[in-house]
């Protein structure tokens, strides 16, 4: 593997421009996922979901040059037609098109990145790897006291133009003062095998409203890895909703690090799994100020032989006293070859603090079931009811009206 | 009256040491100290052998480094492995024979042997370094054909007993702590609970750590037959010392069907100086398995000593309907650490564990809760619940909780809980307006937080592990 890299990575170097700054940071993160390699079971994070393992089962080689030279078409039928909203669209990793056509265009300022984050972490090699061969890095900066006035819409599209190929792609956002904006996070593949590893970067000031929504509904064969880093400033507030679904692999990884007072970050998840899938949500809230407070709550309805694994983990930095932390992660197992993993974990050095979580996992309740058929429902719709009244407060915690009635159309649930 | 209590005991009580010269082994832990050791203690072949089979097992494990509290590395060459009294050497006969020195030492530790078989009833096996001192009421148990003595002891007695079940629960492929304890144990307690007994008393070992530089690696094995019922209980002191001694134990607990084993332990090693100099590592491996159907096994601990406590009390829930559970009370202060909790793994059918941890962390320690419950794909129909708690004294302490749970099976439950925050002031304002000073309304809330743990304990236990919470959280509040 070590070869193919050097060699794709040289390509890779020799057919685009990259500034000779550029290019450095790039070789350091390559020496950095060379030393480490995919991360394993062996690290505590992945003790649940070998990537490595999963890849070579489910890809085998894997090539790591990305030819973003090739012009891609856009199909505009894809497009989300029941609200007007603002589109970014990447095709294999590339960005194809950038349209804010309902924000004022002088309040909110594109811009591509020479100096990227290194994000050099000894436990995620993936963000050394997305370092090292994603396209040039585009940030949007939303400026003070602009409010989007329609949301933006992410569509990653990937064509069958690849395979057995990793797409690596990396996006920044910063919202300076009193800004916000909503994202979803849409998903669209039409390609086999690959193994796709985002990086999302989200900065927020103070006051800043995030909203960010991801929606993984389109079955496929793909193996994904997405990573969302969120810095936050006093008073800032971060919604993330996960929905995770139709991939085969999928880990959601969330890290907020609450960095001013009042800042609070909620994290909401969903796994709805069938068939052979193997999903993972990992949470990483760290309080590292006063009276910052963190909300997670994750449901996984889990059938078939699919698995699905939680990790949460609330730090509690000793400054940050007043601390509200709390989670809860349930799952129902409707099949005896599904399986769910948990570790919900506390981290704290703080003693005036408020934080727990909690876990439960079994199977849908009896008695549930027994009074909706003894009402005249069949089994099939009492199971169905109840499992969609158990997702359905997860949906609720939604906060955009506008939002919340298109993803619930969207997934299902009603 | 609560005050000179508290300043009786404020210093480590147990700090002193016993002047009794002792017969060592060779410093070092090689092949020849493990034959030295199975040589003095006149050991069959087959056990030198097993012995032997678990250092070549060792050369080639890795020390774990996994856990939350770090400690220097440890020099194994560094380390006398076996050390007896000189008086020793042939074994006394009965209490009278005892050096009087010794018998002095567990008078100042509080199991006065003679009274305490006239006043408690509970039959006392003492364990002194590495040799078993002395087993008091041994006749009313033999009546009952239960056998309680020293693990030596049964190996040169009932050998077919200890070659079956010895390393049933804790191979000696397991890891690195409890393969060393299987090459170098030197002595520790036996049980056996014949068919259809209930043990008419309460069990009890204590430990001591006398000489420097030994590590203490005792090991226990009890095995209830099936339809019996034994309730164990350990405790644990050694003296103040500037260096930091390694305590590796293995206990291991077999429970054939309806068969119920309840073990206590209430561990107050010395825990270092209030700089974090000194004090025992104590690094001990606690398997139950619950063979038969109907068994149980319930792990009860006050862990208040130790510089760093290491340990998983756990529960292999094999046969079907078989109950496992654990409560806890873990209390670290100044430089204190502690990474315990337990293992509940699920095999057998119908079956059921409670976990209930209590983690308080006060001065500058670090507390972590750490645990693993796995339902696997046979165990249907089991049940799961955790519940732990953590309580802060200061913003320079830790307290964690890292649980692992597993469930591959779609007809099992699993819940569990954790919370973690501090005394709230109201309850403190409450209890103060009422005449308590600020620490005695500390110490009734900590007893309050404590008390579904320590209504687990024996009678005898409880009052002292009462004390011992009270104690260990002196002076870490105001």
């Amino acid at each position: 593997m070590e070869q193919k890299l050097k060699t794709d990575f040289d390509k890779f170097i020799s057919t685009s421009n990259f500034s000779n700054q550029e290019i450095k940071l790039k070789k350091q993160a390559l020496d950095n996922f060379l030393k480490n390699g995919f991360p394993s079971r062996k690290l505590e994070n992945w003790k649940f979901s070998d990537i490595k393992q999963i890849i070579q089962k489910n890809i085998g080689e894997l090539a790591f040059y990305n030819n973003y030279n090739i012009e891609n078409e856009i199909n505009d039928d894809i497009f989300i037609k029941e609200i007007e909203h603002n589109k970014i669209v990447i095709i294999n990793g590339k960005v194809e098109r950038l349209s804010f056509e309902y924000e004022e265009s002088d309040k909110i300022n594109l811009t591509t990145l020479d100096n990227f984050n290194q994000n050099s972490n000894d436990d995620n090699s993936l963000l050394s790897l997305n370092n090292s061969f994603s396209n040039k890095i585009h940030n949007i900066l939303v400026k003070k006291n602009y409010l989007f006035k329609k949301p933006l819409i992410i569509y990653q599209i990937t064509n069958e133009k690849v395979s057995n190929t990793n797409i690596n792609f990396q996006l920044n956002f910063e919202l300076e003062e009193n800004s916000s904006i909503k994202i979803i996070n849409l998903s669209d593949d039409n390609s086999e095998k690959n193994f796709i590893n985002n990086l999302f970067n989200f900065n927020l000031g103070k006051n800043a409203i995030l909203k960010n929504y991801k929606i993984d509904k389109k079955s496929n064969t793909n193996i994904k890895y997405d990573y969302s880093s969120i810095t936050q400033k006093e008073n800032s507030i971060s919604e993330t909703f996960i929905f995770s679904s139709a991939s085969e692999y999928i880990k959601n990884e969330v890290s907020c690090n609450l960095e001013g007072q009042y800042s609070s970050a909620f994290i909401n998840g969903i796994h709805l799994l069938s068939k052979n899938k193997h999903h993972e949500i990992r949470t990483n809230t760290n309080h590292l100020y006063e009276n910052t407070k963190s909300y997670q709550l994750i449901k996984s309805v889990i059938d078939e032989s699919s698995k699905s694994v939680y990790q949460g983990k609330i730090y509690v930095d000793s400054k940050a006293q007043k601390t509200d932390g709390y989670q809860l992660s349930k799952a129902v197992l409707l099949n005896e070859q599904a399986e769910f993993n948990a570790k919900p974990e506390l981290e704290i050095y703080a003693d005036d603090v408020k934080c727990s979580h909690g876990s439960a996992s079994g199977s849908l309740d009896e008695d549930s079931i027994f009074y909706l058929m003894s009402r005249g429902l069949d089994q099939k719709t009492a199971k169905e009811l109840l499992i969609n009244g158990f997702l359905l407060d997860v949906v609720e915690k939604i906060t955009d009206e506008e939002i919340k009635i298109l993803l619930k159309n969207m997934i299902g649930l009603n | 009256m609560r005050d000179k209590q508290i300043e009786d005991l404020k210093d480590y009580k147990y700090g002193f040491s016993t002047d009794i010269e002792s017969f060592k082994a060779p410093k070092g832990l090689n092949e020849e100290v493990i034959r030295f050791i199975s040589n003095i203690k006149k050991e069959p072949d087959w056990l030198l052998q097993w012995r032997l089979k678990a250092f070549e097992r060792l050369k080639v494990l890795k020390e774990p480094d996994w856990q939350k509290a770090k400690y220097p590395k440890i020099d194994y060459q560094d380390l006398y492995y076996y050390s007896a009294p000189k008086s020793f050497k042939e074994k006394p006969k009965n209490l009278e024979d005892l050096d009087p020195k010794l018998l002095e030492t567990y008078k100042k530790l509080g199991i006065p042997l003679q009274e305490q078989k006239r006043l408690n009833g509970i039959a006392v096996d003492a364990v002194f370094d590495s040799v078993s001192v002395a087993t008091t009421f041994k006749d009313t148990l033999t009546e009952k054909g239960i056998i309680f003595c020293s693990i030596s002891e049964a190996i040169q007695k009932h050998p077919d007993l200890v070659k079956k079940y010895l390393g049933s629960v804790i191979p000696i492929t397991d890891h690195f702590f409890a393969t060393l304890n299987s090459a170098v144990f030197t002595d520790g307690s036996f049980v056996y609970i014949p068919p259809n007994v209930k043990c008419p008393m309460e069990l009890s070992t204590y430990f001591r750590i006398n000489a420097s530089d030994t590590g203490q690696f005792e090991r226990t094995l009890i095995i209830a037959d099936k339809g019996s019922y034994v309730s164990y209980l350990e405790g644990c002191t050694a003296p103040m010392r500037d260096e930091n001694q390694l305590h590796a134990a293995n206990v291991e607990l077999i429970a054939l069907d309806d068969a119920e084993i309840k073990y206590s332990t209430v561990q107050n090693w010395y825990p270092g100086d209030k700089d974090g100099k000194g004090g025992i590592y104590n690094f001990v491996t606690k398997r139950g398995l619950c063979k038969g159907k109907n068994s149980k096994i319930s792990w009860t601990q006050v862990e208040t000593g130790s510089a760093i406590t290491w340990k998983y009390p756990s529960c292999i829930l094999k046969g079907d309907n078989s109950i496992g559970e654990f409560y806890s009370i873990a209390i670290t202060n100044n430089h204190q650490k502690a990474d315990t909790g337990t293992k509940m793994i699920h095999l057998g059918k119908n079956t059921k564990s409670k976990i209930i941890s209590k983690g308080i962390s006060a001065g500058k320690s670090d507390m972590t809760y750490r645990g693993l419950v796995d339902i696997s794909k046979n165990a249907s129909n089991s049940t799961n619940y955790t519940q732990c708690d953590s309580l802060l004294m200061g913003n320079k302490c830790g307290a964690h909780t890292v649980p692992y749970i597993k469930n591959k099976n779609s007809n099992s439950n699993i819940a569990h809980e954790a919370t973690t925050s501090k005394i709230s002031e109201d309850q403190l304002h409450y209890c103060q307006q009422r005449g308590l000073n600020q620490e005695e309304a500390v110490g009734l809330i900590v007893n309050g937080f404590c008390k579904e743990v320590l209504q687990q304990l024996p009678m005898e236990f409880a009052v002292e592990a009462q004390k011992l919470v009270g104690i260990s959280l002196e002076g870490s509040v105001g």
